[in-house]
């Protein structure tokens, strides 16, 4: 057993604060990433074009270069937007904020594809059944639609939630107190880098290796009521 | 405007800086897959055990922990590695970068390749053993080009974020386009403009690769009729 100097409660509070935020930000990622799905779909043209940017340029830009967009960049163009007007104004985002914002902005693109892809997985059959029996299109997608989406959704959506967490780790920069910035803190007062990462990196593994288990019961109980193939 | 015409010399250095690390990061990486794949899928359990808690270890982990684990974590083992000799490469943050990136791709790429190995039909391995082909000639004629036609999209989209997660390096004071961006939003307190020109830098590396990679793809199964699976979205689903 490694010598924690009395950090170890330290990196245990991060753990705390580091499952926080990525519980927040996933939460805000399904529901982002789920009206950006439905609106990709439906939506009138020009509604699909904007929905098409904002998916293109989240995918293609470092989840670092958009967290330090928006922690640095938002406040200082307000500030020199309102400088230039003539007023003087000091803004900050707070880091909790600006981490959540940014993980849900940034995991909503790839849940958004997730869901449209099981969304055109369902058979057209079970839409056309569900209004042949006199649902409206709410209802069709709330009882009908939904629940057979999960199914091929989980898969996806479990990965993303994996890559999100290991995320959080960048919310560390903008001095969130989350599980790598402890770890930081630690390593720095004790001078042991290597026993307070090394750490670190166990406990990542272990959400990794509880949160694989986690999916593998979601994606049975999304499974309930159909037959597996027998090979 | 102003701000882009003073500052673009500088992000193209730290551009040149990014497509470096991201192309020596993705080659070291694909030697790596190799050896790491086939160790998972060999018949011996050390091997395969190794190679699974490998990939375990660097897939589990945030790639800023383990860039930090090599970079400050060696300095607690300072003196064993000047022993060894090799603290002054430890002590080099590109050295340091370029390994931890090299170590995290190697892992996810490996999974790529394994997942393309085991897609192969089985009856292709098995004519080709029954042709009385060697393992060597087996697999340097049969499985790996079509572990290599079967994995490339997949790879694309690993190259595509191992390009993003170069940006990663800036924290370990290494001047990339992250980091030129950081210097110079710190001195004139122009973070939007200058993270916002990062952006758009990577915005041009990312779609410009995935064009040049779709050409490639194209390539590789010229000769294959190819009806369906034309207009795949790219980077959709599998994300790492």
């Amino acid at each position: 057993m490694p010598d924690f100097q009395g950090y170890g409660w330290l990196l245990l509070d991060g753990l705390v604060l580091t499952v926080g935020v990525a519980i927040a930000s996933m939460l805000g990622a399904l529901a982002l990433g789920l009206l950006a799905a439905l609106g990709k779909l439906f939506a009138p043209r020009a509604g699909k074009i904007l929905i098409e940017v904002y998916t293109t340029f989240v995918r293609g830009v470092p989840e670092l270069v958009l967290l330090l967009l928006i922690y640095y960049g938002l406040p200082t163009l307000v500030q020199n937007t309102a400088a230039k007007a003539g007023y003087d104004l000091s803004l900050s985002i707070n880091p909790f904020v600006a981490g959540i914002g940014t993980l849900t902005v940034i995991y909503a693109a790839f849940a958004c594809e997730v869901f449209r892809a099981a969304y055109l997985a369902l058979p057209p059959g079970q839409r056309e059944a569900a209004y042949a029996l006199g649902l409206n299109p709410v209802i069709t997608f709330r009882k009908v639609e939904l629940p057979q989406m999960m199914r091929y959704a989980l898969p996806g959506l479990g990965n993303v939630w994996m890559v999100l967490v290991k995320a959080t780790a960048l919310i560390s920069i903008i001095q969130l107190p989350e599980l790598m910035r402890n770890a930081d803190i630690a390593a720095r007062s004790t001078r042991q880098p290597f026993t307070f990462f090394f750490a670190a990196c166990l406990l990542y593994l272990a959400i990794t290796a509880i949160s694989m288990l986690g999916q593998a019961r979601l994606e049975r109980w999304a499974a309930r009521g159909t037959t597996e193939a027998k090979s | 405007m102003d701000f882009i015409l003073a500052n673009l010399p500088r992000f193209l250095e730290g551009a040149w800086m990014t497509i470096q690390l991201a192309l020596f990061s993705c080659s070291f990486g694909l030697l790596m897959a190799l050896p790491i794949a086939l160790a998972r899928l060999s018949r011996k359990r050390v091997l395969r055990s190794a190679a699974t808690a490998y990939v375990f270890f660097f897939r589990g982990t945030p790639l800023l922990a383990q860039i930090f684990l090599i970079y400050y974590g060696s300095g607690q083992f300072r003196q064993e590695l000047s022993a060894l000799g090799l603290w002054t490469f430890f002590r080099d943050p590109w050295f340091c970068a370029l390994l931890s990136l090299t170590l995290n791709t190697a892992a996810y790429t490996s999974e790529i390749l394994r997942g393309a190995i085991q897609a192969i039909p089985k009856g292709e391995i098995e004519a080709a053993k029954a042709l009385g082909l060697n393992r060597y000639l087996l697999l340097r004629l049969v499985i790996l080009p079509r572990a290599i036609r079967i994995g490339w999209p997949a790879y694309t989209n690993e190259v595509v974020y191992q390009i993003q997660a170069t940006s990663l390096v800036s924290i370990i004071t290494i001047m990339d386009i992250t980091g030129v961006a950081r210097t110079v939003g710190a001195r004139d307190f122009t973070f939007f403009e200058a993270f916002g020109l990062a952006a758009l830098l990577y915005l041009v590396l990312v779609y410009g690769f995935i064009f040049v990679a779709g050409r490639i793809e194209k390539r590789l199964g010229a000769h294959l009729i190819r009806t369906a699976a034309v207009n795949k979205p790219k980077l959709a689903g599998n994300i790492r």
